[in-house]
């Protein structure tokens, strides 16, 4: 296990330095001068441009800017931003505690929903229950993500006024507690539909028919017999999805006026700030490798069968 | 003025294209007692400022707005787009209007405590004019005499301070101009001519992020992407007192959620309404809808650098031009929040004059498809107008080319660039196909401001390479005037001259489109497009 987490974690070293360096070049490939932009559709003054492209070092050849980022990554600095010479740390660090309570609030809202949900539908299966879990979950995922933030905080904000329409405090739980439903809706009908399945089939397996015939509780039966093998697709998907709730959240961020990450790196990259899009992206990736990792570890917690040497 | 710099730009909102249709009602009781209270906070539906707050450093909306609310300077205008006097009492050219004396008000003093005085004026001129400190707007500077010396083209700079400023005495300064121009004190509207205390030149960063100004409103706190406060200043000695207590600048990232928290007065105001609620936002405001004219005008310009237009015969623009059914897209596309263009100067600047762009701008179908006919068309009768997808323009684009189409014969596609990053490489490095769609807000309430910055040959602001010597030489006479009235009028000729040349089609001037909650009154916008926050009054609650 210690071997394998360990060549795990130095698998991530060629990974990160690879999406840093393609990241790096694509923005850069992007049409479109940051300084520039600054003057918006006006004239821009071209010695002023000069002096901010000197001294952000962006007249340096791209493998020199690169080396440079990379250099004062190691030492935690994650550069400067175009517009206004902000630290890009400082905008990170804003941004990713809120988007970290967003995702594991909607992780958690997919992780107890979604699999209670999968768990009924699946033992009964073809029944009522299992047709209207199906039905929902067809629903979920069918309807674009806006269309249900959108309607979500026309009513609730605009019609009931349960809510107010954009969240006023993106540090507080409570107001974000409606993004976050938003957000893990997906994952959740995701989630759901996984387990079902899963349960269904292994509810046909050898060992569940053995722990019948001996009389165990049914309730020992589905959670440690059942659920737990047919967890392993759901966790899959559970882990990955950390990631993506994380980063991917920029349509939701956009309609609640939530100031995260997704916001972030949509503003970073309207702007082609491209130290704020390399610094975002690196932490994400960052967070993906610790996901799947803590998946990979998971699986042999819950199957002995897999093991790593 | 060969390219002058110009003011702000709106900042790039984070539009996620988010389309839906509000569902009527929303109307909410008035929950205030009527009565006006003095201390109430007005909040505003703003966004992250793009640099750190200093004046000489901020063109863009999300700034220019706090900035304002913290600034007075020496000029400012009013709805006629006649000076008015602030901070200055009086801003007097010589004859040949090269030396422009300014005196000040005595007794105006700054947050921290300053007294403002002439030196407050020059020193903050100089230290911005310089490039190492990095102003986005010192090219302002650039018709004072010695300019070139602090801000030169190549290599650093020779001098600290431009000569043409003198500080005479406490309250009195002079500028010199390399030459005269009738209307300088107009320019002197503009941002980087306010004054700055001697401790922002000591430590400009943290001055950027906790301005001292000396304006109505006094900075209190900046919490970055979230809000900015100011509050009323109560030693403020200009005429706009503040009749509230402060303003929260409250930042958005997208316009369609700060509309859906202008609904349900959970913000007070914001600057425009999205293009995706212009057909409802009366509706859904009542009597507290905001449509109020602005001097901002669109229009689409040929490059003449391209294929299509190289050789062009005017007569083929002026027939594109008639061929647009400008009312009816303002109608249909715009819910007639729009005004139709009748020439090349925004509605409400001095020496705006309607018509001048003459019948060319009035739909006349039979007439274009014969201009066209007699001026040879283009070549493979076809042109595309290029515009920037990020932002809603395919709309009106589209509209425009139908007509086109429809009424010429001639093909007319769309050209859309990703974002607005992309429209404007593509416009810089003159590789514009056929037309670009262009816009422009007024920098100074004046007529040349729109004429000479934007058509005048080899200005900065001219992408389309249009060169026209006749309205060059009637813009030099323009400069050249001994008045202000007489420049006006001279620019009229020029803008006149433009019907025969066609720099650009004109399509139609903006409007302020808004709405406030009930929590208060008086909310008005400005020429410029900016909200008047001084006046707003906020009811008890």
């Amino acid at each position: 296990m210690g071997r394998f987490v360990a060549r795990r974690l130095l698998q991530m070293i060629p990974v990160f330095i690879g999406t840093t360096l393609l990241i790096f070049i694509m923005v850069n490939v992007l049409p479109g001068d940051p300084v520039r932009s600054l003057w918006g559709d006006k004239p821009p003054d071209p010695v002023q441009v000069a002096q901010i492209r000197h001294d952000r070092g962006l007249d340096l050849p791209l493998w020199q800017q690169y080396l440079h980022y990379m250099g004062g990554l190691l030492q935690g600095d994650f550069g400067n931003t175009i517009a206004g010479n902000r630290p890009v740390l400082d905008e990170i660090t804003q941004a990713f505690p809120v988007s970290m309570r967003l995702a594991s609030m909607a992780w958690t809202f997919e992780l107890i929903v979604g699999i209670s949900l999968g768990v009924l539908a699946g033992i009964r299966r073809g029944r009522f229950v299992d047709n209207t879990v199906t039905l929902f979950t067809l629903l979920v995922i069918s309807v674009p993500i806006f269309v249900v933030g959108l309607l979500c905080q026309l009513f609730f904000g605009n019609e009931l006024g349960w809510i107010t329409p954009t969240v006023q405090d993106s540090e507080s739980m409570s107001q974000l507690l409606v993004p976050a439903l938003v957000l893990g809706m997906v994952g959740l009908a995701y989630v759901a539909r996984l387990t079902r399945t899963s349960i269904a089939e292994n509810r046909q397996a050898d060992y569940m028919r053995t722990a019948v015939a001996k009389g165990l509780p049914r309730q020992r039966i589905v959670t440690r017999h059942l659920l737990r093998n047919s967890l392993i697709p759901v966790v899959t998907y559970l882990g990955t999805d950390i990631g993506t709730l994380m980063g991917g959240a920029v349509i939701t961020e956009g309609i609640f006026n939530v100031t995260g990450v997704g916001n972030l790196l949509f503003q970073a990259l309207a702007r082609r700030e491209g130290a704020v899009i390399v610094g975002v992206v690196t932490v994400l990736v960052l967070v993906y490798l610790a996901a799947s990792l803590l998946v990979d570890l998971l699986y042999a917690v819950l199957d002995p069968r897999i093991r790593y040497a | 003025m060969r390219g002058a710099k110009s003011a702000k730009w709106v900042a790039i909102a984070g539009v996620v294209a988010l389309t839906a249709t509000a569902c009527g009602g929303g109307d909410s009781d008035n929950k205030g007692s009527g009565k006006v209270d003095p201390k109430g906070i007005v909040s505003y539906a703003n966004g992250e400022p793009q640099n750190p707050l200093q004046p000489s450093n901020t063109m863009e909306a999300y700034g220019s707005v706090v900035i304002d609310s913290l600034f007075t300077g020496l000029v400012y205008y009013d709805k006629q787009g006649d000076i008015t006097y602030e901070n200055a009492e009086s801003v007097t050219p010589d004859k040949a209007n090269k030396v422009w004396t300014v005196k000040l008000k005595p007794g105006w003093k700054f947050h921290n405590g300053e007294a403002v005085t002439a030196k407050s004026y020059v020193d903050a001129w100089n230290w911005a004019a310089d490039p190492a400190n990095g102003q986005q707007n010192s090219s302002w500077y650039r018709d004072i005499v010695g300019y070139e010396d602090v801000h030169p083209a190549k290599g650093k700079a020779k001098k600290k301070a431009m000569s043409g400023l003198k500080v005479v005495d406490e309250n009195t300064f002079t500028i010199t101009l390399d030459h005269g121009i009738p209307y300088y004190e107009y320019k002197l509207v503009y941002k980087p001519f306010f004054p700055m205390p001697s401790a922002a030149l000591k430590d400009p960063k943290k001055y950027g992020e906790s301005p001292v100004g000396n304006g109505p409103y006094k900075f209190k706190s900046w919490e970055h992407k979230k809000s900015i406060q100011v509050t009323a200043w109560a030693d403020y000695k200009g005429a706009d007192k503040p009749k509230n207590g402060g303003i929260n600048f409250k930042a958005y990232t997208t316009p369609q959620g700060a509309y859906n928290d202008l609904r349900s007065n959970n913000v007070d105001t914001m600057p425009q309404i999205p293009d995706s609620e212009l057909a409802n936002y009366k509706q859904d405001f009542g009597d507290r809808a905001i449509t109020s004219d602005y001097s901002a005008i669109n229009t689409v310009n040929p490059a003449f650098y391209s294929k299509t237009f190289k050789d062009v015969d005017v007569k083929v623009i002026q027939g594109l031009s008639m061929a647009i059914d400008r009312e009816t897209i303002v109608k249909t596309t715009f819910s007639g929040t729009r005004e139709p263009a009748s020439g090349w100067v925004a509605t409400g600047v001095k020496g705006y004059k309607a018509g001048a762009c003459g019948e060319f701008c009035k739909f006349n179908p039979k007439k274009a498809k014969q201009f066209v006919k007699d001026g040879g068309g283009v070549p493979g009768n076809k042109i595309s107008i290029q515009y920037n997808a990020d932002q809603p323009h395919k709309g009106w684009v589209t509209a425009v080319c139908n007509d086109i189409q429809k009424n010429t014969g001639v093909k007319c596609v769309g050209d859309p660039k990703t974002d607005f990053q992309a429209d404007t490489e593509v416009r810089d490095k003159r590789q514009v196909k056929a037309m670009y769609r262009s816009g422009w807000v007024l920098d100074y309430p004046f007529n040349g401001n729109f004429l000479s910055d934007l058509y005048g040959t080899g200005v900065d602001g001219n992408k389309g390479e249009f060169s026209d010597k006749k309205f060059d030489a009637l813009t030099k006479r323009a400069d050249a005037a001994k008045t202000i009235d007489e420049s006006a009028k001279l620019y009229q000729e020029a803008e006149r001259e433009l019907r025969n040349s066609f720099p650009g089609i004109p399509l139609w001037y903006n409007k302020i489109t808004s709405g406030h909650s009930t929590n208060v009154k008086n909310m008005e916008f400005d020429q410029a497009g900016d909200p008047v926050l001084t006046d707003v009054e906020v009811f008890e609650k």
